[in-house]
């Protein structure tokens, strides 16, 4: 009997050990431990036996049969992992297809990104961010602003007019909020002003509807020196930390002394010329590069605000306004003023 | 304003190339656009020629053969010139002269004649525009002699930017003196420090009389009187300098006022005194409605405010704009008189705005000059009118005037200087830059007392204008400090609650992938109609503009819808056939706007603004909102994929928009919805109306447009607290209601969330489903519900009775439960 243990115990075994499938592995177990199974007969038939015989049997019966449903056990781990592969191998796809589009990706709109950044940058110096009215009366887009109706300084911005309200027009800039802010708060005040503005002018360099960021800065002793500092941090942050800027002097009724600000250019490092020997493009040769407008706030202008706290002779400061759309061109070589408009999405999906 | 440079030498010669005084003046305030070259590129190779013979050509019947002896020997050259004529003195340019534009000249074959050169007619040398006449030069001259020593060539010219304060630098004059006073250079006599001499017959009042009827018009009114008058061209000299400096030149007499008026700023008018009936000039206004003719032969209606300048026929000029035809001075005249007037600068701009009619005289009346510039101007001219025309000069000066405003004297304070510019500038420097720009200055102890010159009197008022002078010349590029105020950084700035979330809502729309725009604020007023809206209501009467571009963009819009589908029918038009556009932009409606809210403004001033301009997010979206793909094209958008996203922008903001069926007579009248928040009507949402999509040349599209301030006014982003949701759990339930087919979700929703209580968190519609089964006109809803209470774990009895609330209130609407 025990020999036979044996012997069914091997030749289960080494089928065990054979077996290419689970569907072969299933059918060797319940040849040799299903119910109709020898072995299992054996052990089935165990008290039939002398009782001298029976814990030998029994031992061995038992012990063969822990012994095959371990393989059987390890065989089925193994054949499954092999299936599994198997079954994966032949589930292929050709990866190189595309990707199932998502909804597409969406994109901001280059001048409201350019605002943003220049508006945050302001905020990091200490400044809030104010808006306010397009349709405007003439008296905060003018009178206010140091340009007295039949003055010459009107006419270096053409203007819309309402029609049938003479004194109401589209701003030319976004300098009537610094009255407006100056009349609803004390100094010291530091403001930026984003914004549409309106001139009645239409070329690759004019657009009748273009975007400013007005800067206001109204303390005790501002200086110019301020203005330069103030300015030199600005246009690092949208240009780059190597920047140098330079103020020439100019005239805008609304300031006095008023500069005109060059930014160094950046594409030729400010030297005008390009590492191939070629002149620079961007600033014409020059190496510097007209940004905007500035000076010190004219008292004139904070004539028309004193009974809100702004006596010319205790605060002073500085204002400046640079146009979004040419700070948007110089930094991503746009080079029409009109595209910002045409919203052709191959434009748009240019700028994510 | 063109300079030619060797003009401005004649009073200032700062000694270095016209680029390097160039890049100075732009340092110092001067915007000089550009320096170009007048004439020839260079002076090499013109010459002065003597004409020894001209034949005419074998072969060709206007040309001659001349022999010209030209220094280093006789050349032959071949003109076409009618008048030229042995024992002439011209202008010659040998081979490899290079001729204004660039091109070099070569020896030529002229019908088989060699011409070794080219005799030159004034507009060859760009001294003129006449062509039909070699230019003939003083017989003086010799042979040989360098032509730039007759006239300039190669004259650099600097084109000056003048701002519209510094009137002064529309003279050369100006400009020296502003030379002067940035490099130090000397500065020459003053032109019209001597007068001519008055050796005319009589007294000026024996031939003219002026009366001046509007003295606060026409401050001042002077006129000489010139007899023996001979009137011709005028010398080479006049005309290179006139041309270079971009006037054309005419007659002397002509050719000597603007050449006055270029040197000193102040404009001249000559009269041919024998066309001006007994000499008598009245300046007076005009009629409303009288007409006359000007120079440029336009008829010109005229009103109340216009001044004129009138003879005993009527008007014979606009004052400080433009003469007339009746007393031009011609080829005949002998006798002129020189007007020279000073006349009010807003009275000036305004009738040459009013007639659209600009000129060099009346640009720079328009800027107010000084009553003073007036004898300078008749000093200059008289003397030049003696020299040139050979006239004489009649005893007297008529000289209608009122009152000179004095020099204005304004204290400089060296603390002022400093403190408003953040650095200093030594006392005896101010001086030097004031007293070199031509200010009268004294010293104070620390500071100036200091008396402006009658060119800047109307520019320079106040102190921290003289500060600006001071500082320019000075050097800002050089010397200013770069400082950082310090009182920023205590104020502390930052953006407003309604600019992070305006912020956020932008963020929100890019990331549903819609692509943003920024439209037009213009529109053309046949928007409206196209857009279906009836005449009465308030979106069909824009603010219109009175001088506008183009009819197509006279209007403001009253909707963001416009702009977008402005945009979407050119994109759709290049070959786009999915888009997601939006845009957060203002619209314009008439009438002032509210006084709070959250986009009020924190500076809104004192005046309210004249117009309403809310701030609307505002989309459109067509075709299927996905690129195509070999898994399948995903579907077009419709209202629900469109409302899903403003739904999502809504949570963005921490708001939730709620939706009631309504009518927009551009929207789809099916699909369409009102949108509110925070119970305040906020705009719409829908398919655009089939016509709407044709006037637009689209198939059809799907929009909305919310105002942003109810959405910014019910938004929580920002301000939430904590809720436990952890502690104790939550039950779910899913529940299906039967119910007509007409009653609104919303309407189940809103039954359901009252009869839960509080305790029902939240209740959303899962199916919709209408079949048979249900009979006609009825549908069912599923939706699932969470009930939570925020201190107990809710029992298996407290759900029930809930479910029950539920259900009564369900039945209301005629709801009935499926179980
Ligand atoms: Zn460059």
């Amino acid at each position: 009997m025990l020999e036979r243990i044996e012997e069914i115990r091997a030749e289960a075994n080494a089928a065990i050990g054979a077996a290419a499938s689970s569907a072969e592995l299933e059918e060797l177990r319940v040849r040799y431990l299903g119910r109709k199974a020898e072995l299992t007969g054996v052990l089935r038939g165990i008290a039939d036996l002398a009782p001298e015989e029976r814990g030998k049997v029994g031992g061995a019966a038992n012990k063969a049969r822990k012994e095959l449903e371990a393989l059987l056990e390890a065989s089925a781990e193994r054949l499954d992992a092999s299936e599994l592969d198997a079954r994966l191998v032949a589930d292929r796809v050709d990866v190189s297809l595309p990707g199932a589009p998502p909804r597409a990706v969406g994109h901001t709109h280059l001048i409201a990104r350019t605002t943003r950044q220049i508006e945050d940058i302001m905020v990091g110096l200490g400044y809030s961010v104010a808006e306010g009215p397009e349709i405007e009366h003439d008296y905060y887009n003018f009178t206010a602003l140091n340009h007295p109706p039949g003055h010459p300084a009107r006419m270096l911005q053409d203007t819309f007019y309402v029609r049938s309200h003479p004194e109401v027009l589209l701003r030319t800039h976004t300098s009537p909020m610094q009255i407006r802010a100056m009349e609803t708060q004390p100094p010291p005040i530091f403001i930026v002003i984003p914004g549409k503005v309106y001139r009645r002018d239409s070329d690759a360099t004019h657009s009748p509807m273009f975007h400013q960021m007005e800067g206001l800065a109204i303390a005790e002793g501002l200086t110019l020196a301020d203005l330069q500092g103030t300015l030199l941090a600005m246009v690092r942050g949208i240009f780059g930390g190597e920047r140098e800027v330079r103020l020439r002097p100019h005239f805008f009724p609304f300031t006095e002394p008023s500069v005109e600000v060059d930014v160094s250019c950046f594409q030729c490092e400010g030297t005008g010329t390009l590492a191939d020997g070629e002149r620079c493009n961007l600033c014409k040769g020059q190496g510097w590069i007209e940004i905007l407008g500035a000076g010190m706030v004219d008292p004139n202008v904070l004539g028309f605000v004193a009974d809100s706290g702004y006596d010319p002779e205790r605060v002073q400061g500085f204002a400046f306004g640079l146009g979004i759309e040419r700070v948007a061109m110089l930094r991503h070589g746009v080079p029409d003023l009109r595209r910002f408009f045409d919203n052709d999405v191959r434009m748009l999906e240019q700028f994510s | 304003m063109k300079v030619p440079y060797s003009w401005l030498r004649e009073y200032c010669d700062p000694g270095v190339a016209p680029e390097e005084l160039a890049e100075r003046l732009v340092m110092t305030g001067t915007e000089v656009e550009r320096v170009t070259i007048a004439g020839p590129p260079s002076a090499e190779s013109f010459v002065v020629g003597k004409v020894l013979s001209a034949e005419q050509h074998p072969d060709a019947d206007r040309l001659r053969v001349c022999a010209v002896d030209v220094g280093d020997g006789e050349r032959t050259i071949v003109c076409g010139a009618p008048n030229v004529a042995a024992g002439q003195t011209v202008a010659v340019a040998l081979p490899g002269a290079r001729m204004p534009g660039g091109e070099k000249l070569r020896k030529a074959m002229l019908r088989g004649v060699a011409s070794e050169g080219m005799i030159l007619a004034a507009d060859e040398l760009e001294v003129g525009d006449d062509h039909d006449g070699i230019l003939v030069l003083d017989e003086g001259l010799s042979a040989g002699a360098p032509l730039s020593e007759v006239l300039p060539l190669a004259e650099p010219v600097l084109e000056i930017e003048v701002t519209p304060n510094r009137v002064d630098c529309f003279g050369v004059h100006g400009v020296a003196r502003e030379v002067h006073a940035i490099s130090a250079a000397p500065l020459a006599a003053d032109p019209w420090a001597q007068d001519a001499a008055a050796e005319g017959q009589g007294e000026v009042s024996d031939y003219a009389s002026v009366t001046v009827e509007v003295p606060d018009l026409c401050p001042r009114f002077t006129a000489r009187v010139f007899t023996e008058v001979e009137i011709g061209p005028s010398p080479i000299w006049l005309r290179a300098r006139l041309a270079a400096a971009g006037q054309r030149p005419i007659n002397n007499v002509v050719d000597i006022t603007n050449y006055v008026m270029l040197l000193t700023a102040q404009p001249l008018h000559a009269f041919d005194l024998d066309k001006v009936p007994g000499g008598a000039l009245t300046v007076r206004v005009a009629a409303e409605g009288e007409k006359m003719t000007t120079l440029d032969d336009v008829e010109r209606t005229l009103d109340a405010e216009t001044v004129l300048v009138c003879d005993g026929n009527g008007p014979s000029g606009i004052a400080g704009i433009m003469g007339g035809q009746v007393s031009e001075v011609s080829a005949e005249t002998t006798r002129v008189l020189l007007e020279v007037a000073n006349w009010n600068g807003t009275n000036i701009l305004r009738t040459s705005r009013q007639l659209g009619l600009r000129s060099e005289a009346s640009s720079r009346f328009e800027k107010q000059l000084h009553p003073v510039l007036c004898w300078r101007a008749q000093a200059i001219a008289s003397r030049l009118m003696l020299e040139i025309c050979g006239a004489k000069l009649v005893p007297g000066t008529i000289d209608v005037v009122g009152e000179i405003p004095e020099p204005r004297r304004i204290r400089l304070r060296a603390a002022r200087v400093k403190g408003l510019l953040g650095m200093t500038v030594a006392q005896a420097d101010q001086v030097s830059y004031l007293e070199r720009l031509g200010f009268g200055v004294e010293v104070d102890g620390e500071d100036l007392e200091v008396e402006v010159p009658p060119d800047r009197h109307y520019d320079v008022t106040r102190e921290v204008d003289l500060i600006e002078e001071v500082a320019r010349v000075h050097g800002i590029d050089e010397h200013l400090p770069t400082t950082l105020p310090a009182v920023a950084r205590t104020v502390g700035g930052g953006l407003t609650r309604e600019q992070r979330l305006c912020r956020r809502a932008e963020d929100g729309l890019r990331d549903l992938g819609f692509d943003q725009a920024v439209g037009w604020s213009f529109t053309d007023p046949g928007e409206p109609g196209r857009l279906r809206i009836p005449d009465d209501d308030p979106r069909a009467d824009p603010v219109l503009m009175s001088n506008p571009l183009s009819e197509d963009q006279s209007a403001m819009r009253t909707m963001v819808l416009g702009s977008l589908l402005d945009i979407a029918s050119r994109n759709v038009a290049r070959g786009v056939d999915r888009l997601a556009l939006f845009e957060a932009g203002s619209v314009y409606l008439r009438g002032a706007p509210p006084a709070d809210g959250p986009l009020a403004g924190a500076f809104r001033g004192k005046i309210s603004a004249p117009a309403t301009e809310p701030l609307r997010f505002a989309a459109l979206a067509l075709g299927p909102l996905a690129a195509r793909s070999w898994r399948g094209d995903a579907e077009a958008v419709d209202f629900f994929a469109l409302k899903g996203d403003l739904e999502a922008l809504a949570r963005q903001l921490g708001a939730e928009f709620a939706f009631a069926p309504a009518a927009e007579p551009f929207l789809h009248p099916g699909r369409a919805a009102a949108v509110s928040v925070g119970g305040e009507a906020a705009g719409w949402i829908g398919e655009l109306h089939p016509l709407v999509c044709r006037a637009w040349d689209l198939d059809a599209a799907v929009a909305f447009e919310v105002d942003a301030a109810p959405l910014l006014a019910a938004a929580s982003a920002g301000e939430e607290t904590y809720e436990d949701v952890t502690t104790f759990p939550a039950a779910y339930q899913d529940l299906a209601v039967v119910l007509p087919t007409e009653v609104a979700a919303t309407t189940v929703r809103e039954a359901i969330l009252a009869g839960g209580g509080e305790l029902l968190r939240s209740a959303d519609v899962f199916d919709l489903f209408e079949g048979a089964q249900l009979g006609e006109g009825r549908k069912s809803l599923a939706l699932s519900l969470e009930f939570r209470a925020p201190d107990r774990t809710l029992t298996d009895a407290e759900v029930t009775g809930l479910r029950d609330a539920i259900k009564a209130t369900l039945e209301k609407i005629g709801g009935t439960l499926r179980e």
